[in-house]
């Protein structure tokens, strides 16, 4: 297999400004298919920015990006941006269901794109749920309010939501910071499940969840990006001795 | 030695103190609209609310006026809804806080403020003479609609930014455009405040008085089409009290007036809340 085809995104001297404010800075790299990048580093390193650069969500915040990202190939400013949003899907740090049902917000995402068939929708949904591992606490109750479920199952709702959009990468913003330890292995095992199909860029404050769950791992400090590398090696003996530091704590 | 009131003692006063300026609130309320329904129960019958008005409104009863007062209402509140709610989802999402939408904020409010007469003599000048609508239906809910967008505006604009940006950045992210966003969650999420705003407008709308006289006339005929010249309720009521022509059917109309307005806010509430338990 040659390392081309491997490639999912491309990000290539990537900078990033909100305002006057620089928050990535010339940031280059690669993001593998069907890996988990993991993607560490302290407040204000630019971690969900790179995220938010990835899907162009950046453009609602007024931000302004230079340099180039490329998803298989293909600049992301030449995909339409409805098709570059379903392909590569974002988890949110807290997570936020929208006003109304289960199944409503599970097909919200869905009938924006294309008209679909009720039967062909709730399969779609039921497929998507059982992905997250969700569907056996949910499937008596997908026409009630989501915001009655807990906020582990509100957040393998968010994942389920977008893997209901069938996306290729899945973007994931410290999906387990307000989560307790049982939803939070919950959601490892749900990634490392769908690693087979799926492409994972984690960001975490946990250094521990990126060394158990990430196949490489980069670190990011003050928008820079410092170290990319296997996670064993940048866990074990990091080339940078900035990124020692940070894994040691011995950081800010 | 000082006297000291004790943090149980200062409790109990703070809420007696509360608790009595509530129930005078209360108490003038229920005042007004009991003396008058006391005063206007007796005229209530289904001639009065059935048949023509007869002799200047000495005689007969009010339907050409209950006909106008609702023609005028729901047409200023059709014209003026999607003005005002429109207005303040542009002001919201398209623009970015700047001073174009502190400039046009602070417009609104100044017109909120406006007393009605000013509305009813331009309405008159620019409906009536200008556009030579005429003493009509149209004129009066023109005005009335102008009159009542500031509050939709403002209560909309509220509503709408209190739609948490998270919901926004959800729906981006699984791919929706801007317009999908504002239609299927913003609005949606925003609605009952939105209602308010379009509730306390009717509310405006129905009762006035000023604002009408000089657009809608104060024929008694009964309305045929939009083009023609009517008497609200609100406007029956004041000649018929200020010409002297009788109290009692002036009381009679004012039940009526203040009936429809409790049943337009309850249906309004009743909707609201159906919506809420089918959305959240």
């Amino acid at each position: 297999m040659n390392r081309q085809k491997m490639m999912k995104i491309s990000v290539e001297q990537l900078n990033l400004f909100y305002g006057q404010n620089q928050v990535l800075k010339n940031v280059s790299l690669e993001v593998y298919e069907k890996e988990i990048l993991g993607v560490i580093g302290p407040a204000n390193a630019g971690k969900s920015s790179l995220l938010r650069a990835l899907n162009r969500l950046y453009e609602i915040d007024y931000a302004r990006i230079s340099g180039k990202i490329r998803l298989d190939g293909e600049d992301i400013f030449d995909i339409p941006i409805n098709d570059l949003r379903r392909r590569v899907g974002l988890i949110f740090a807290t997570p936020v269901v929208l006003p109304g049902t289960i199944f409503k917000n599970m097909s919200y995402g869905l009938k924006l794109h294309r008209k679909i068939k009720k039967q062909e929708l709730n399969d779609i949904v039921a497929d998507a749920l059982k992905a997250a591992n969700l569907w056996e606490e949910v499937k008596d109750r997908l026409y009630e309010s989501a915001s009655t479920l807990s906020g582990g199952q509100q957040q393998r709702l968010c994942i389920a939501r977008t893997l209901a959009m069938n996306p290729e990468v899945i973007m994931m913003d410290e999906p387990c910071s307000g989560l307790d330890p049982i939803s939070t292995a919950k959601i490892e095992a749900t990634m490392l499940e769908l690693k087979k199909t799926y492409t994972f860029i984690l960001v975490t404050n946990n250094t521990k969840q990126a060394a158990r769950t990430a196949d490489r791992t980069a670190f990011f400090l003050a928008g820079e990006l410092i170290e990319i590398n296997k996670t064993e090696k940048i866990f074990t003996k990091p080339d940078d001795p900035r990124t020692d530091d940070y894994i040691r704590g011995r950081f800010g | 030695m000082t006297f000291r009131i004790g943090p149980r003692t200062s409790q109990i006063i703070a809420y007696i103190i509360l608790l009595l300026m509530t129930i005078i609130t209360i108490i003038v309320l229920f005042f007004i609209i009991g003396y008058v329904f006391k005063n206007g129960f007796a005229q209530l019958s289904l001639e009065f609310l059935t048949d023509r008005t007869r002799e200047m409104g000495k005689e007969g009863g009010i339907l050409p006026s209950i006909i106008g007062t609702l023609f005028v209402t729901v047409l200023a509140v059709i014209i003026a809804t999607p003005l005002g709610v429109g207005s303040a989802v542009y002001l919201v999402e398209y623009t970015r806080g700047g001073l174009l939408r502190r400039i046009i904020s602070f417009g609104a409010d100044c017109l909120a403020g406006v007393p009605s007469i000013i509305f009813g003599l331009f309405g008159f000048i620019f409906f009536v003479i200008q556009l030579k609508l005429g003493w009509s239906i149209l004129s009066g809910s023109l005005t009335l609609a102008v009159m009542i967008i500031p509050t939709i505006i403002r209560t909309s604009e509220e509503a709408i930014k209190a739609v948490p940006l998270s919901y926004r950045e959800i729906s981006y992210s699984l791919g929706g455009g801007k317009l999908d966003t504002i239609w299927k969650v913003v609005l949606p999420t925003s609605l009952p405040g939105i209602l308010t705003g379009v509730i306390l407008g009717i509310g405006r709308a129905i009762g006035e008085t000023a604002a009408v006289i000089f657009t809608a006339g104060s024929s008694l005929g009964m309305p045929t089409s939009v083009f023609s010249s009517t008497r609200t309720l609100a406007v029956h009521f004041y000649i018929l009290a200020r010409e002297g022509i009788s109290m009692e059917k002036a009381y009679g109309t004012a039940t009526v007036l203040i009936i429809i307005i409790l049943f337009v806010n309850f249906v309004a509430y009743r909707l609201m809340h159906r919506f809420m338990e089918r959305y959240y």
